[in-house]
């Protein structure tokens, strides 16, 4: 039951994922936050693919307690800056989507790492 | 008889958003939290396990060379002193390149469940030296390691407490089979267990 339910959510991601082209993120300037990943639910799709190979749309659903279509949106903005990738495959008839964390998406969330530490830092030397 | 509410002229300031500083450690806090749930980061050192196992290794073929069990037990009680440091010193260095706290919550749940049969197993070698007993030493050694393996490792990857398990299950070993098996089993244990499972936590469980 579960794993259709599962199953399901990996055809909503097939579903939601398709069309529209892919568009890179904006470059920014040396120091500036992130702002793609910024956003607590990208945060926590990169924070969450960082400690594991791959995940599946369903775990990363499970894991954020967030809708299809929410984790989908952002999901795909990630996907369109290269932080990660997305493989869609079948089990048997079932849909499988699986995320990755790229080797960009590694370096920006441990940028927005060093940020943070940079900010706490700052605050207590002052 | 109704009253009707009264409304400030003024409405009230707007409460202060947080701090800069505040925010960033929240959002450091919301990152841990995350990777702890998803559940694959271990605070445990796969390559630490891998060093300590290959020290047990050679620990092991001294300790057999021992004519006496009091001997081959000095010299598991020396490695006692150096191998959790090797340990530790692999752990601290993982949470540096993670840039994870080095306590954060699961771990510190970690040292809390991992120490009680440690303190006990201390206690109880002390005991059973005190009263000749040094032939089960080893066996109670693997016993209470398994058990504070498998109940720190309640908080952690699936892999650490079915090594404590192994542990545990070689502790029994240890306890009812002839003595002079007991180094060989030791050696096993202590240095094949970790070397097993460090490897896979290394390479699937951030090092």
């Amino acid at each position: 039951m579960a794993k259709h339910g599962a199953a399901r959510d990996d055809a909503r991601a097939h579903d939601t994922a398709r069309g529209g082209g892919i568009r890179r993120a904006p470059a920014r300037k040396q120091g500036e936050l992130d702002r793609l990943i910024h956003e607590r639910l990208r945060l926590g799709i990169v924070s969450a693919l960082a400690v594991n190979d791959s995940l599946s749309f369903s775990d990363l659903k499970k894991l954020m307690k967030t809708t299809d279509g929410n984790l989908s949106v952002h999901a795909r903005k990630l996907e369109e800056a290269d932080y990660i990738t997305c493989t869609k495959s079948f089990e048997g008839r079932m849909p499988k989507t699986q995320y990755r964390l790229t080797a960009i998406g590694r370096r920006a969330l441990e940028k927005y790492l060093d940020h943070m530490e940079a900010l706490i830092r700052a605050t207590r030397e002052r | 008889m109704r009253m009707t509410s009264v409304r400030p002229l003024r409405p009230p300031p707007p409460p202060e958003p947080p701090a800069l500083h505040v925010r960033a450690m929240d959002n450091l806090a919301f990152i841990r939290d995350t990777m702890e749930a998803a559940g694959s980061f271990t605070a445990v050192s796969g390559w630490g396990m891998v060093a300590v196992g290959a020290l047990a290794a050679i620990v092991a073929v001294i300790a057999a060379q021992r004519p006496t069990a009091f001997g081959a037990l000095e010299v598991w009680l020396a490695s006692a002193f150096f191998l959790p440091i090797v340990m530790l010193a692999a752990i601290v260095e993982k949470a540096r390149r993670a840039k994870m706290p080095l306590l954060s919550g699961p771990a510190r749940k970690f040292v809390l469940s991992f120490s009680p049969p440690m303190v006990v197993g201390a206690l109880l070698t002390l005991v059973m030296y005190q009263g000749g007993m040094v032939a089960a030493i080893p066996g109670m050694w693997l016993l209470l390691y398994g058990t504070a393996v498998v109940a720190g490792g309640a908080f952690s990857v699936k892999i650490v407490p079915v090594m404590g398990v192994c542990f545990m299950a070689a502790g029994a070993l240890a306890l009812f089979s002839p003595v002079s098996w007991t180094p060989w089993i030791m050696g096993a244990a202590f240095g094949g267990l970790h070397i097993l499972f460090g490897i896979p936590i290394a390479r699937r469980h951030g090092g």
